[in-house]
């Protein structure tokens, strides 16, 4: 006889049932219907702008990956990667170089999507198996990562001569990639290429809602129980029997495979790729969407990266270098006044308003 | 009856400093023992070295029938050592239930995590705290998480550093039960403490520790009456 707890049927209500849990904020029917509002609001979206303001809009969803992949990283499992910008852009050339030489009929081009991830999330491996296996801690995970993006930002900008080429793809040196395809959905009669405007912002929020979904289940498992308590208290884990150095591994290597999708999808968006991409500005700015958001939610990295980089974008129109000032002093008013982050610190008074009204 | 540890020769030496100098100790299945010693005397050290935080320069140590000399700290815990730190080590943001989780999830043994959690919280009285952050426990209640944290992963020798330390009086002496409540149910306890109260109630016997070396080991009255213990303790003793 088939016991009830390995059914199908229970494991799944098991998993949607971690889609609550202590790791993360926001739980019963008023946080879900909020949620599906939400979502609703922005699958209307696209009804209601331009294409190019909807292809806009798909921009700052390519961002989230990477701020979650962060929020993971940081906020969870407690190591700050100044250098997820490194797999990011590895993905980005990654899939753009597939796609030079594969193209982009038969859905090539989500193979290359794929590949490109893996190609972000295995190097994140193995730098984060380098990094905690060889006992590296605290802020020297910082200052390896940040490392290891300028040294790889300052190796693709001397690519430009043309022995930098990997099948017919140029790497192109300072000024990058350009010319790849965008995601191109094989289908019949024509294929559907995906260029910035409301096809491609549909698959991006659909990927969003999958991705932060299975975040939620995945930290409120097993597995985010024990990356919370390496953040907490590392000494304490590995006296639970616990492998430290594997799970912060682990970790490390999701927050870079979502740093890796933001690469690609950011290549597929633009179809270019510069070394800029993972340079100290870039590098530094997912720090900023995360922490000012709230780094130990992930409803609130999410929340938080989208604002910030609205915010963002707008300031630009008024000269980038304000904005990049205008992002630090706001990082610098969080660490004082909010030190877990504006939208938790929103989300937290909202729900002890929410607590008095109903005693 | 069989030994559970059996510590060989043990050394180490940080510098000029030797922590452990050519230790030979064993403690058996189900024991009830303290380790004794003036500060300085290695009981920490050789906590760490049991517990693979120190690697050793000699000695082996066999735990259960293994040698588990060269296994790492979390390799050891797995095989059935578990430990209580002096200064609680518990995870302070979290909800004593969170704690709990994380040091249960990994050994239910087919029990359900929350039948196990409630049964804990029933031994250490921590109830009305259950989703109490653990930092805001007091000292005592605390140091009764860990040992509830260090008891879920189903330790077969359980390791004491000063389990008492800042306790009252009454929580110690309810300390001391709860030990001997563990050990009834074979969980082999070995305890390095001070308060000679704690250890007149807890141990079997004692071994005195005394600048990295096993000085003396007996019953706590024969512990008591030996003629070098307390000389040591006041340090006129030429050993």
């Amino acid at each position: 006889m088939i016991s009830s707890e390995t059914t199908p049927r229970s494991r799944t209500r098991s998993l949607l049932a971690r889609l609550e849990g202590p790791q993360t904020m926001g739980r019963g029917p008023a946080f879900w219907i909020a949620a599906a509002v939400a979502i609703a609001a922005a699958a209307a979206y696209p009804l209601t702008a331009d294409a190019w303001t909807v292809g806009n809009a798909a921009y700052f969803l390519i961002w989230t990956f990477m701020a979650m992949g962060l929020g993971v990283v940081w906020g969870y499992a407690g190591a700050l990667s100044f250098g997820q910008t490194a797999f990011f852009g590895l993905a980005g050339y990654a899939y753009g170089v597939i796609t030079l030489n594969l193209g982009a009929a038969y859905g090539l081009t989500l193979v290359a999507l794929v590949l490109a991830v893996a190609i972000g999330g295995l190097f994140a491996l193995v730098i984060g198996y380098f990094m905690f296996y060889g006992r590296i801690q605290g802020v020297f995970i910082g200052i390896v990562t940040l490392s290891v993006t300028l040294v790889l930002e300052t190796f693709m900008a001397q690519t430009a001569g043309p022995q930098w080429r990997i099948g017919e793809a140029r790497l192109n040196g300072f000024n990058g990639m350009s010319g790849m395809p965008p995601l191109t959905l094989p289908w019949v009669g024509e294929d559907i290429a995906l260029y910035p405007g409301p096809s491609l912002y549909y698959l991006l929020l659909g990927l969003v809602v999958i991705c932060y979904l299975g975040l939620r289940i995945m930290l409120n498992s097993s597995f985010g129980n024990v990356l919370v308590a390496i953040r907490e208290n590392p000494h304490r884990v590995g006296m639970l029997g616990y492998d430290v150095r594997l799970y912060q591994t682990l970790a490390f290597a999701i927050g870079g495979a979502f740093a890796a999708l933001s690469g690609a999808l950011y290549t597929a968006w633009g179809q270019y790729i510069t070394p800029s991409s993972m340079g100290l500005t870039s590098a530094a700015l997912p720090i900023i969407w995360v922490a000012v958001g709230g780094r130990r939610d992930i409803t609130a990295t999410l929340i938080g990266t989208i604002v910030v980089l609205a915010g963002f974008q707008s300031l630009t129109i008024y000269g980038s270098q304000y904005a990049l000032v205008v992002m630090g002093a706001l990082l610098l008013v969080t660490v004082l006044v909010a030190p877990q982050g504006l939208v938790v610190g929103a989300m937290t008074f909202l729900g002890r308003i929410f607590k008095k009204d109903k005693s | 009856m069989t030994d559970i540890l059996r510590v060989q020769g043990l050394r180490k030496a940080f510098g000029g400093v030797v922590v452990a100098n050519g230790i030979d100790f064993s403690l058996s299945t189900g024991a009830m023992h303290c380790l004794i010693g003036p500060n300085g005397a290695g009981k920490s050290s050789f906590f760490r070295l049991l517990l693979g935080e120190h690697a050793p320069d000699a000695g082996t140590i066999i735990f259960d029938g293994s040698d588990i000399t060269n296994l790492r700290s979390f390799q050891r815990i797995r095989r059935g050592i578990s430990v209580k730190f002096q200064v609680p080590g518990i995870f302070k943001a979290l909800s004593v239930r969170q704690n709990l989780e994380v040091a249960f999830q990994d050994h239910l043994n087919g029990q359900s995590l929350n039948t196990k959690i409630h049964e804990m919280l029933d031994f250490t009285d921590l109830h009305a705290e259950e989703t109490t952050p653990a930092g805001n426990l007091s000292h005592g209640q605390q140091q009764w998480l860990e040992i509830a944290m260090a008891v879920g992963v189903e330790p077969k020798l359980l390791l004491l550093d000063e389990p008492t330390a800042g306790m009252s009086p009454d929580e110690t002496r309810k300390t001391g039960e709860m030990l001997h409540d563990l050990n009834a149910r074979g969980i082999t306890i070995l305890a390095v403490e001070h308060d000679m109260a704690f250890v007149e109630q807890i141990a079997r016997r004692v071994t005195v520790l005394h600048f990295g070396s096993i000085f003396v080991e007996g019953t706590i009255a024969e512990i008591i009456d030996h003629p070098g213990v307390q000389e040591i303790y006041l340090g006129t003793a030429d050993v």
